[in-house]
């Protein structure tokens, strides 16, 4: 098997609860406790309130596809294996999040409905990547 | 209070960018920028008594405005770095204004300059972009802006022809533009479309091609400023604002923080749009110019498309934009890309821009621009009669 040799994710403090759980193939949201916003990405305090009482609650795992770019030429090295599907989902929760879609780049359209998809890329690190809610 | 007239560029200094860096270091373009800027102004070297500086991306570090000024043999009662990426040299106006204005100092020089490679040390990254934005192939500013363009075509119906021909009608300024990197040929709205997709829907001839390069302004007060040499080009309006860092957490894709920064500089000069005998938008993509032209009221929201096909935007035209050819064509020398737009707007308020100068060249909008649609700066500058 090949050497994966894309960036990981270096969990913090304040991150860590969230990639254990895509870890489980669980996808987790903060959440403050004083305005119930969800947050996503993890943070030390909520960016709506600046309240410290901050909760992690599991998300359905749907949402809609907000943008995306299929890269064909990546500026990194370590994605030589462009083209590959880059995508900002809009969670049922609410949050925005920077993912990958697995799809083909023709099958891909804004508002398109996605549910969360897990990806173990090592044996330390699952990364959260949506696929088409149909496939 | 308001930084309405307070202070003028006097001075430009700027280097024709190269594809190469040869021998040079950053800090050898930035020297020479600032002595062409300082010469510029007809000022000596002890007349600078403040200094803002880019901290160049091949020669990262702490404490660079200090390392910088002793560098360049500078004593300056007021320094700083200004790290609000693209928007960093319209930053600097006002931040030299308000010094100025604050009696802190009398002369500022403001410089920016880069190669188009990192060196030994890579910048620090912040760490949330590492965790949550790179292990997706989020890096660099290609995929960001992309998602901006599909978005805005998907909510206002912009077609590709329309973006490619913001770098058609550059290209027509650049051609008059002996510094610009690609002045010489024509492009075309066919050719920019048939050019290499990148990242969908964006093509090679709509994103910055990075060079080697410097810029340079020196910013006085009123009592320097009647001794210039040239028509002094007055800062009328300065705003600026940030909605977040990565294009994900924004809370819009295509109404960007534009909307305040524009508002407040046309608020302070007590001006409009309308107004403007030419606008220099930062222009890292072709979408970037679209969607600034936009959210600074040039036209009304999502009509950008239509817009520049209306108008023939080449310093000839009707609405002059980036007459040097904007970065498309001149090239993106770092920070100094950015710093490419002001001097453009001063040469062309002090009647120096040659075979390119716009007629009765009086009041231009520049709006600079950092990471994804992320800082904005928008500056109103005027020439007075
Ligand atoms: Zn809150």
């Amino acid at each position: 098997m090949n050497a994966y040799l894309k960036p990981v994710p270096t969990p913090s403090k304040i991150s860590a609860p969230f990639w254990a759980a895509a870890r489980r193939h669980k996808l987790v949201l903060q959440r403050c406790e004083r305005c119930r916003a969800f947050i996503y990405y993890p943070r030390p305090r909520c960016p709506e309130c600046l309240d410290d009482r901050l909760t992690w609650e599991e998300a359905t795992g749907r949402g809609t596809v907000y943008s995306f770019t299929v890269v064909r030429r990546a500026a990194s090295r370590a994605f030589s294996d462009a083209p590959y599907i880059l995508a900002i989902v809009e969670l049922e929760e609410g949050p925005h999040i920077t993912t990958n879609i697995l799809a083909a780049p023709e099958a891909v359209r804004i508002g398109m409905k996605v549910t969360a998809y897990f990806d173990d890329v090592t044996p330390e690190c699952t990364l959260v990547k949506f696929k088409p809610a149909d496939a | 209070m308001s930084l309405k007239s307070k202070a003028a560029i006097i001075g430009i200094g700027e280097l024709k960018p190269s594809k190469e860096p040869g021998e040079s270091t950053a800090l050898e373009l930035m020297a020479a920028a600032s002595a062409q800027a300082i010469a510029d102004a007809g000022l000596e070297k002890a007349d600078i008594d403040g200094f803002l500086v880019g901290m160049p991306f091949n020669d990262p570090g702490i404490l660079y405005p200090s390392a910088a000024a002793e560098a360049l043999g500078l004593r300056p009662r007021m320094l700083n770095q200004v790290d609000i990426g693209g928007a960093s040299g319209a930053g600097m106006v006002w931040r030299a204004a308000a010094a100025i204005d604050g009696s802190m100092c009398r002369a500022v020089l403001c410089v920016t300059a880069d190669l188009n490679r990192l060196g030994d040390q890579r910048p620090p990254m912040i760490s949330t972009a590492r965790e949550f934005e790179w292990p997706y192939g989020n890096i660099g500013a290609n995929c960001g802006y992309a998602m901006i363009a599909q978005r805005h075509m998907y909510e206002y119906g912009t077609r590709p022809e329309q973006m490619a021909k913001v770098a058609v009608d550059q290209r027509k300024s650049a051609l008059k533009n002996p510094l610009a990197t690609f002045n010489d040929k024509p492009l075309t709205i066919d050719e920019v479309l048939s050019s290499r997709m990148i990242v969908d829907p964006l093509h090679l001839y709509e994103i910055v091609s990075p060079v080697c390069g410097g810029a340079a302004v020196v910013v006085v007060g009123p009592e320097l400023a009647r001794r210039s040499p040239h028509p002094a080009v007055w800062l009328l309006g300065a705003g600026e604002s940030c909605g977040h860092a990565s294009i994900t957490y924004a809370p819009s894709l295509t109404e960007s923080a534009v909307k305040q920064s524009a508002a407040t500089a046309f608020a302070m000069a007590g001006l409009g749009p309308r107004d403007m005998s030419l606008v220099c938008p930062y222009d890292c993509y072709t979408i970037t110019v679209l969607v600034t032209l936009e959210d600074a009221g040039f036209c009304k929201k999502g009509h950008g498309g239509p817009f520049v096909m209306e108008h023939d935007l080449s310093y000839a035209g009707d609405l002059p934009c980036n007459t040097h050819g904007g970065q498309l064509s001149f090239g993106q020398p770092g920070l100094a890309g950015g710093m490419s737009h002001v001097t453009e707007a001063a040469r062309q308020l002090m009647g120096r821009a040659g075979e390119r100068q716009v007629r009765d060249a009086r009041l231009a909008f520049v709006n600079g621009n950092g990471g994804i649609m992320s800082e904005q700066t928008s500056l109103i500058l005027e020439r007075r009669a």
